[in-house]
């Protein structure tokens, strides 16, 4: 199971990868759109699931799924986004079909436990 | 004289939200990079725990981020805190050039999405104006919104301010793009209303790709 994460902020996706990766899911990431399509290039569409943060400068996560679905039909997605009222979402959904959407700060059981549903249909197993 | 204020009071409480909301948005980034970094630490916890050593110097990188990550929230804490006593004091002595430095930080954020970068160029020596601070800071929003709008290629919005004879004024330049613009809709009703009750004028040089803000040096002495 291999997942990208995307978010602007470097410190958030670097240390939510290595905590995946301890849980078994293997987990790349980027902290821009440009830099998250190579990846899917490089990488053959290997990943399972995209973890996009909705607010990004530039080219926000709504535009990335955009460009992602041309490359990788088959990934599935979640959004994270930092607005509580869910506007974002609810804006995603709309956009782009949005999978799933989870607010920051994520709970990492949480994340894992819709990773593994979307990806396998399978539940949690525990650290 | 009423519409006048209808205007200046919804622009201000627009102004007020849209600051908030960003600043309170960069908080919440904050917390979520504190909060994967604890997790992350927990995880190393369990895994000593469970006997699988982990190198103290991977232990001290994340407590360094965590720590870092504190600083930042109180930098933005303070911000927002100067923020809402913008509206303490509705005429009050200033540094113009600490008040734009200011502006640039409280609207990094936003700029930052825009992929827009600003640079304020402090003046050597202090330009003091007496002025409504919110009304100000208002005022040079509505501006800084339009110039990231119409900085072209370059991205960047330079800010400056300089003394002048009977006042100051604050200059955004580098707004490339302006020319180009088709409408003319700036400045719009809300800045006529802020350019009247802080007693300035706008200069919008298309060509040039600038705006210039005159500002007076004593709120009381425009009225």
């Amino acid at each position: 199971m291999r997942v990208i994460l995307v978010d602007d902020e470097g410190e958030l996706v670097s240390a939510l990868a290595e905590r995946l990766s301890f849980r078994g899911i293997e987990a790349d990431w980027a902290t821009n759109a440009q830099d998250a399509v190579q990846l899917v290039i490089d990488n053959e569409n290997k990943y399972d699931l995209a973890v996009l943060d909705v607010k990004m400068p530039v080219i926000s996560g709504l535009n990335l799924k955009k460009n992602l679905q041309e490359i990788a039909p088959s990934m599935k997605y979640i959004f994270v986004t930092g607005h509580g009222s869910g506007e974002d979402f609810k804006a995603a959904s709309t956009e782009t079909g949005a999978d799933y959407y989870l607010m920051k700060p994520v709970r990492i059981e949480v994340l894992v436990e819709k990773i593994r549903e979307m990806v396998s249909g399978e539940k949690e197993k525990k650290f | 004289m009423s519409f006048k204020l209808n205007i200046i009071g919804e622009t201000g409480l627009q102004f007020f939200g849209k600051m908030s909301a960003s600043n309170f948005h960069e908080i919440n980034n904050v917390l979520a990079i504190i909060n994967e970094n604890a997790g992350l630490l927990e995880d190393f916890g369990l895994m000593i725990k469970d006997g699988s050593p982990v190198e103290p110097e991977r232990l001290l990188a994340v407590s360094e981020k965590i720590i870092k990550q504190v600083q930042r929230a109180n930098t933005i804490v303070k911000t927002i805190n100067r923020f809402s006593h913008s509206v303490d004091k509705s005429v009050k002595r200033i540094d113009l050039g600490e008040t734009l430095a200011f502006m640039a930080e409280l609207s990094a954020r936003i700029a930052e999405r825009r992929g827009v970068t600003l640079k304020p160029e402090l003046p050597a020596t202090q330009v003091k104006i007496t002025t409504n601070p919110f009304f100000l800071e208002n005022l040079v929003w509505l501006c800084l919104d339009f110039a990231m709008n119409v900085t072209g290629v370059g991205k960047t919005v330079r800010l400056a301010v300089r003394q002048t004879e009977n006042g100051a004024l604050v200059k955004f330049t580098r707004l490339e793009a302006f020319a180009e613009l088709q409408d003319d809709t700036f400045p719009a009703e809300q800045e006529n209303a802020l350019l009247g009750s802080l007693g300035a004028k706008l200069t919008a040089d298309p060509d040039g790709g600038e705006i210039i803000i005159t500002l007076p040096e004593s709120i009381a002495e425009a009225a």
